[in-house]
């Protein structure tokens, strides 16, 4: 402002330049009361404000409106893929635990399988192996048998031949059949 | 606004109108400072609205959120206080609000002059709602906009005298209307002014510069707020004259 200099001592409203401004360049009263700027004012509001209009209805919000349109609808439309997804996924989620149920049911089946066939093999093995003991028990007992007959035919005999011993040694003349008869009857009882 | 040594209180000069080129006089068509600051509202809208949105990006640049936001936020407003038929006025309510806005706070800028701080400038656009808002009430309603001021629900006694209330109502609204964003604007600037004036003793320089910071917040404050109110007054005048029933 060039009259600012010229402030300093100048009294107020003196001579008027215009009705709005002192002759020091500052305002007389409020500057918004002046009449004499008011068209200029008026005139170049309404051309801003049409150019304002001017670029916000041909330009800018039909721009922004259709960006938020076509947002919204990205919005909805990947929301719709996103469901159709899920749904996917929910149906790939359920045909892996029927899978994984399927799997689980024959493996079980197999062990069971597996288990009958060693059970099986193992009642035959077991089967045999009965077989095998008893009849090994039947051959020992026969022997045990023998043995247990021939030992008393020993005994029998030692008991005869020691009876008829006995009686040649006291003097009587053995009866061989007579011994053997005594000797046969004390055995028995 | 005496000039004396020492102190300097010249809190209105901010408010001038002058030529941008020359001395002479202010005619209709002179580019003046007020030239210069509204086209310069023009520009910041023009870069947020048209440079900004260039993209026309689904997933925006800065800028276009900046510019979404505001859209979003007037659309917004619009459509729950006038409702839907208000919708198309929208265009109109954007264009007072952004040039109020963008006045407010590019004259905050130092050594700015402020549009908004006029009453030529805000009463033009409180007086341009008022007849825009009437003659959307008659065209719309016809005759029976009138009944907005006769109200149904009051005793019929009661009636003519609430009447009578309702319309110097209807008329001080576009008073009010200019009156307070040029009002507030002008306090504002006129306070800023004088604490800096203080500024100049070095005594209190401090608790003035310190003033001068917290008005100025509170300035930002009341440029935004006041653009908002200016704006929702509109649209509630416009509701108004679209369905004068209450």
């Amino acid at each position: 402002m060039a009259t600012e200099t010229l402030a300093d001592g100048m009294v107020q409203g003196g001579a008027a330049v215009g009705s709005c401004l002192g002759l020091d360049g500052s305002a007389i009263g409020m500057p918004q009361l002046c009449t004499d700027w008011m068209p200029n004012q008026i005139f170049w509001l309404l051309v801003a404000l049409i150019a304002i209009y001017f670029f916000l209805s041909r330009i800018g919000l039909p721009r922004i409106g259709a960006v938020l349109a076509e947002r919204q609808g990205t919005i909805t439309n990947d929301l719709a893929a996103a469901e159709e997804m899920k749904l996917q996924a929910v149906a790939a989620e359920r045909a892996y635990v029927e899978a994984l149920e399927r799997a689980r049911a024959d493996a079980n089946k197999i062990v069971a399988e597996a288990k009958a066939e060693i059970q099986k093999d193992l009642d035959v093995a077991l089967a045999k192996a009965d077989a095998e003991i008893s009849a090994k028990a039947a051959v020992s007992e026969a022997r045990i048998a023998d043995i247990r007959a021939g030992a008393v035919d020993a005994v029998t005999q030692v008991a005869k031949d020691t009876a008829k011993e006995l009686v040649a040694a006291l003097g009587g003349s053995p009866d061989a059949r007579a011994v053997t008869a005594a000797v046969s009857a004390r055995l028995k009882g | 606004m005496a000039a004396e040594t020492g102190l300097v209180f010249h809190p209105m000069d901010q408010f001038i109108v002058k030529p941008l080129f020359g001395d002479g006089p202010v005619m209709w068509y002179t580019p003046t400072n007020a030239t210069l600051w509204m086209l310069l509202a023009v520009l910041c809208v023009v870069a947020l609205f048209v440079l900004g949105t260039r993209g026309r990006a689904v997933i925006p640049t800065r800028l276009q959120s900046v510019a979404e936001v505001f859209y979003g936020f007037i659309y917004k407003m619009v459509e729950d206080v006038t409702g839907h038929d208000g919708v198309k006025y929208f265009p109109w309510i954007m264009t007072l609000f952004l040039f109020i806005f963008f006045s407010n706070m590019l004259a905050l800028i130092p050594t700015a002059f402020a549009p908004t701080s006029h009453i030529a400038v805000t009463a033009v656009l409180g007086f341009g709602v008022f007849i825009a808002v009437t003659v959307i009430g008659f065209v719309k309603n016809g005759a029976s906009f009138l009944g907005m001021f006769w109200m149904k629900e009051a005793p019929l006694f009661l009636r003519p005298v609430i009447a009578v209330i309702e319309v110097i109502s209807y008329f001080v609204r576009p008073v009010s209307h200019s009156i307070r964003l040029a009002g507030n604007i002008t306090a504002g600037h006129a306070v800023v002014k004088v604490f800096a004036a203080f500024a100049g003793i070095a005594l209190i320089a401090p608790v003035s510069i310190l003033a001068i910071t917290a008005i100025y917040a509170l300035e930002v404050l009341v440029a935004v707020i006041q653009a908002y109110v200016f704006t929702i007054l509109t649209c509630v005048y416009l509701k108004d004259a679209l369905h004068p029933a209450h």
